[in-house]
């Protein structure tokens, strides 16, 4: 018996359903391909929000400002490749805020730490200390699990599942 | 609700049944014995039969999650609560039948103790040739008589990353080397390596692995394995096939992201069991299970899914005493 594997991708997904005696909003179901298909880019849509804690989807299509988090951040590519490029922070460039992502105002003056280059299934480290920027040549999709942050987008009404 | 509390609880086991092999068991007020079909929980007001296949499942996995978050419920009428120090162990606790009848038991114990008393139930009960961490179709059957007690670890899949799986110093990904082959249900798919390319000075502080792959090497179900922690929140990924053996009651509200294939779940209300509906996750849906509900999932192809955790102490008790709303949206964000 041979077995086929099924994954989404911006181009082609099916989206499950939620058939229930109870207030939908309570369970937030939405999906990362339909959010990214409709995203701009390096929009950061918040999917999961427990508490401080949060996952961000992004499309990932060109440049990307360049990010740092008071925290390790970890992005999952669900599409596409990406390369991540890292400078370590110099410190008048370490944040501020307490939680989530935050843009740099200018291109980061630390040392090169080196690029990660992830295609669908690999998890990449947004080390804390580090600022970062991604690049994808085509429309790519990424997970990122972090915190509520300034650039968290809450969109709720328009992504999930209400009726 | 009959309640009672027991501190340093010992398992105490009988001599092996002329017959069958087995030994019968008593923690607490409760007693377990096992024929060749069935598991037989008994306790002062009641008596309760599992099918032992089910039964196994559920305890080495409560025993391998540490007792989760929240309650497992290994059938409508038995179970447990994590209490994060304590455990309750309960039976007709939350079945209105036996609750208004007055029948139910809540018992709770030290968490080690009843780890103890789990581990020493499993071990004389679990047979070499079944693996209740394997998917059905992948192991042998639990029925029937004791023969040789199995050798291996009762509890695996488990070991959590401190910060990153593959990092310097932190828990591997599973590999060929590991004795981790790419299981039957994924072998279609092609796993292969992110580029690493790190400065002189950075080697180890930049990072990333194939996640999927890590996943399809799982040779367990149902047993999430923590990949990447940031802060007290928790990414466990897991591999999914058939039925998850037990019914999971929140005691916060936990994420779940469906990596590939998809998922059927069954909701039902936390405190009555009564059902609230189902929700079909395919590849990219993702969806809040509430602080509300118990759920309990099915997976027609073995599949893979993300779960986020939030693991901050004190939470069930926020939750519980009505500090935090039960889900994790609140009005004002819509």
């Amino acid at each position: 018996m041979t077995f086929k594997t099924q994954m989404g991708s911006l181009n082609s997904y099916q989206k499950g359903s939620i058939e229930l005696n109870d207030d939908l909003k309570h369970y937030a179901f939405s999906n990362i391909f339909e959010i990214c298909n409709k995203s701009k880019p390096y929009e950061r849509v918040m999917v999961v929000s427990n508490l401080e804690y949060a996952a961000e989807a992004i499309r990932a299509e060109g440049s990307s400002p360049w990010y740092t988090a008071p925290h390790d951040e970890f992005a999952i590519v669900m599409d596409g490749e990406i390369e991540f490029t890292f400078f370590e922070l110099t410190d008048a460039e370490k944040p501020s805020h307490t939680h989530g992502a935050t843009r740099l105002k200018a291109d980061p003056k630390g040392k090169r730490m080196g690029r990660v280059i992830a295609r669908r299934g690999h998890e990449v480290i947004l080390p804390q200390g580090s600022a970062y920027q991604l690049k994808a040549a085509k429309p790519s999709v990424l997970l990122v699990q972090t915190s509520m942050g300034p650039e968290s987008v809450e969109k709720w009404s328009e992504i999930c599942v209400l009726e | 609700m009959n309640m009672a509390i027991t501190q340093n609880a010992k398992i105490i086991a009988s001599e092996p049944d002329p017959i069958l092999g087995y030994r019968k068991f008593k923690f607490g007020s409760f007693t377990f014995e096992r024929d060749m079909y069935f598991v037989h929980v008994g306790w002062p007001k009641g008596k309760h039969t599992i099918e032992v296949d089910r039964f196994l499942r559920a305890m080495v996995r409560d025993i391998g999650w540490g007792f989760f978050y929240g309650w497992i419920f290994f059938d409508d009428v038995f179970g447990t609560q994590n209490h994060y120090g304590t455990v309750d162990i309960f039976a007709g606790t939350y079945s209105r039948g036996h609750r208004d009848t007055g029948v139910d038991l809540l018992e709770t114990f030290n968490t080690d103790d009843v780890r103890v008393a789990f581990e020493t139930i499993s071990k004389n009960w679990i047979n070499e040739g079944y693996d209740p961490l394997r998917a059905p179709m992948e192991t042998g059957s639990p029925l029937g008589p004791k023969t040789k007690e199995a050798s291996g670890p009762l509890i695996r899949g488990f070991e959590p990353a401190r910060r990153m799986m593959g990092l310097p110093g932190d828990v591997s990904p599973r590999s060929d080397a590991s004795g981790h082959p790419i299981n039957r249900a994924f072998a279609d798919m092609d796993f292969d390596k992110p580029t690493i390319e790190a400065e002189p000075g950075f080697e180890g502080k930049i990072h990333a692995f194939n996640l999927y792959d890590h996943i399809a090497r799982a040779d367990v179900t149902w047993n999430p394995s923590f990949t990447s922690i940031t802060r007290a929140c928790i990414c466990c990924v897991t591999s999914e096939e058939h039925m998850l053996p037990v019914i999971h009651g929140n005691d916060r509200n936990e994420w779940f992201i469906q990596l590939t294939d998809e998922i059927h779940w069954n909701i039902q209300d936390k405190n009555t069991g009564n059902p609230r509906g189902r929700i079909i996750m395919k590849s990219g849906d993702v969806c809040a299970m509430p602080a509300d509900i118990r759920h309990q999932g099915f997976s027609p192809k073995r599949s893979m899914l993300m779960v986020l955790e939030n693991g901050t102490p004190g939470l069930d008790e926020k939750y519980a005493n009505g500090e935090l709303e039960p889900f994790p949206i609140t009005a004002s964000r819509w």
